[in-house]
């Protein structure tokens, strides 16, 4: 009997072709969504097909988060087209104000689940893994094809094993321990691969900061960065699950074609400096590097955990005289807790603004720009050239606790030097 | 349909990203017309002015990573690029310029020998690439049996027309 990776028994769970790294597979769609980028093109190209109705329309979603609420004229008419066509098909789509960033309002609500395959037009769809669900980024037109079909194809993808060992520090969290994988793994290290995630160290890393490192799997070059569900995932899941699933674990004996270890005992709180992600240093030793503005936010780290590490390091202090803070809660649940536990308005006192959830800024699409010469620490997960305003401003990666420090110094700054 | 490509060609390096091909601050558009004269603006502000129809876009590793926007082919195809020769490809840009029919080629050893302004031609059916001005030819990885069958049908569009059971082009 052949021995599968996570991936691979996912797919094979999906799907009757023969399930070997490199073949490409006909696979059925569990869930298929769109934003209001993405859906526009998806619904031309749906029409072009011929078809008339989705698939399922309990399994087909669109949700406004990109250029929502809606920056100008054209993001609006985007927005218009969606909902438009979501009214029209019975499908399923939240209105701003019950929304949120996709990647962290879709898990919020049950929608991605272990052991299934999830298709995103998006990139960062890879968040799914978090949870244990073969989820993954395409662009509109293959969307569309699942929206029509049900199903898609997939080419098998070779796993790479991450394997964490020892215990990580208090002032570490997710995006330190997938900045350190990047960093290793190169931005290509993991092209058409899967991530796999090992280690008795990640039972104590939240759900929050699993889903941060599945997120940004795709910056290794990743198809997806899987978890296997624990006791946790399954009991978050089982009181949101909007749908009967199967988790998928996987077996003993499967082959991997590359394995990595990262010893936490040894990493510390890191960034990625400018313009690409594996471009991984620790905070403390960036010297005096001067900021303009930091970002908290995004589908990497907009959730109530990166909120709570930010707040534990900002409450009582002010954010630098020289520096913007930004803070974006990724939906509205996690807007709202903030709201109830006081963590809004310790960020405002401490001199942040808190904005309505929205991808906005972490693409460079509105609140937030940067201008020429501007550098910002942001808990998003991209620092290519430009992607946040003018081609000749940067963006440093980090995660929470980072990014609150930096606030508060001025320069980019490791949590435990304030 | 021509199977043989022929243009003066564009050479870029590794990890071209989908944020420079078009940046998000023209995604509320996603027309060829409406992207094209943005794209690669962000790397190279000659590129627009100078590109002229059927050019050939040569680059290193990792072409097209990062964010899913289909909008990235669409604005090359847009901007009059016949053809991609790259190293690599990030697998969802591999995806979306199938489906959307801009030819691309795997070759790593093509990608690095071309430099600007040579002269390249490009058979569609065989893989061969030439690079005129130096006089020379490799051969690109072949595609899959699957992936053939759909670059076949003339893109993802009319395949699943095909999987429907519905005849002719789209409307």
């Amino acid at each position: 009997m052949k021995h599968y990776t996570m991936a691979e028994a996912i797919i094979a769970a999906h799907s009757k072709d023969p399930v070997e790294a490199g073949n490409i597979c006909g696979v059925e769609v569990d869930f298929a969504f769109a934003n209001d980028i993405t859906a526009p093109p998806a619904i031309k190209e749906f029409a072009k097909m011929g078809a008339e109705k989705v698939f399922d329309a309990a399994r087909c979603a669109i949700l406004p988060d990109h250029f929502t609420p809606p920056k100008d004229i054209a993001s609006a008419e985007q927005t218009k087209i969606s909902r438009e066509f979501a009214r029209q098909q019975g499908m399923l789509y939240w209105e701003i104000g019950r929304v949120g960033v996709e990647h962290a309002f879709l898990p919020e609500q049950g929608h991605v689940l272990p052991g299934e395959i999830v298709l995103g037009a998006d990139s960062h769809t890879c968040t799914g893994g978090a949870l244990g669900a073969l989820a993954t980024g395409v662009g509109s037109t293959d969307l569309a094809a699942a929206w029509t079909l049900g199903s898609t194809w997939l080419r098998v993808p070779e796993t790479c094993k991450v394997v964490f060992e020892g215990a990580s520090s208090p002032w570490v969290g997710g995006k330190d321990l997938i900045l350190a994988v990047i960093g290793k793994l190169g931005v290509e290290g993991a092209r058409y691969m899967a991530l796999e995630f090992h280690g008795e160290a990640l039972s104590a890393l939240p759900l929050d900061g699993r889903m941060t490192m599945a997120n940004m799997a795709v910056e290794a070059g990743g198809k997806t960065g899987l978890f296997i569900p624990d006791e946790g995932t399954l009991a978050y899941v089982k009181a949101r699950a909007k749908r009967k699933y199967s988790p998928m674990l996987p077996d003993e004996g499967a082959v991997y074609a590359k394995s990595i270890t990262i010893d936490l005992d040894r990493l510390e709180p890191v960034v990625a400096l400018p313009h690409l992600p594996e471009n991984v240093k620790p905070a403390k030793e960036c010297g005096d590097m001067a900021i303009d503005q930091v970002f908290i936010g995004s589908c990497t780290n907009g959730r109530l955990t990166d909120i709570e590490q930010a707040v534990k390091i900002l409450k009582g202090r002010r954010v630098h005289d020289r520096v913007r803070l930004i803070v974006i809660p990724a939906s509205y649940e996690v807007y709202s807790a903030a709201l109830e536990r006081g963590h809004v308005r310790d960020l405002t006192e401490a001199g942040a603004v808190v904005c309505t959830p929205t991808c906005g800024p972490c693409l460079g699409g509105y609140m937030g720009i940067l201008a020429a010469g501007e550098r910002c620490v942001s808990t998003s997960n991209r620092n290519f050239v430009g992607r946040m305003g003018s081609v000749k401003s940067e963006i440093v990666l980090a995660g929470p606790m980072v990014a609150a420090a930096s606030a508060v110094l001025g320069r980019v700054a490791d949590p435990r030097e304030v | 349909m021509n199977t043989i490509l022929s243009g003066k060609a564009w050479k870029y390096g590794d990890y071209v990203d989908t944020d420079v091909i078009i940046p998000a601050r023209y995604l509320s558009a996603s027309t060829p017309e409406e992207l094209a004269p943005h794209c690669m603006e962000d790397i190279d502000e000659t590129f627009v002015k100078g590109v002229r129809k059927g050019d050939i876009l040569a680059a290193g590793n990792n072409f097209g990573c990062g964010s899913s926007r289909e909008h990235a082919p669409v604005a090359i195809a847009g901007a009059g690029i016949s053809c991609v020769v790259a190293a690599s490809y990030a697998r969802i840009f591999f995806r979306n310029a199938i489906n959307v029919g801009l030819p691309i080629f795997e070759c790593p050893e093509a990608a690095d020998a071309i430099e600007k302004g040579d002269l390249v031609e490009v058979n569609l059916e065989t893989g061969a690439i030439t690079n005129i001005t130096k006089d020379k030819t490799w051969t690109a990885r072949p595609f899959p049996p699957f992936l053939r069958d759909l670059i076949g049908a003339g893109g993802l569009v009319p395949w699943v027309r095909r999987q429907l059971g519905i005849s002719g082009a789209e409307a």
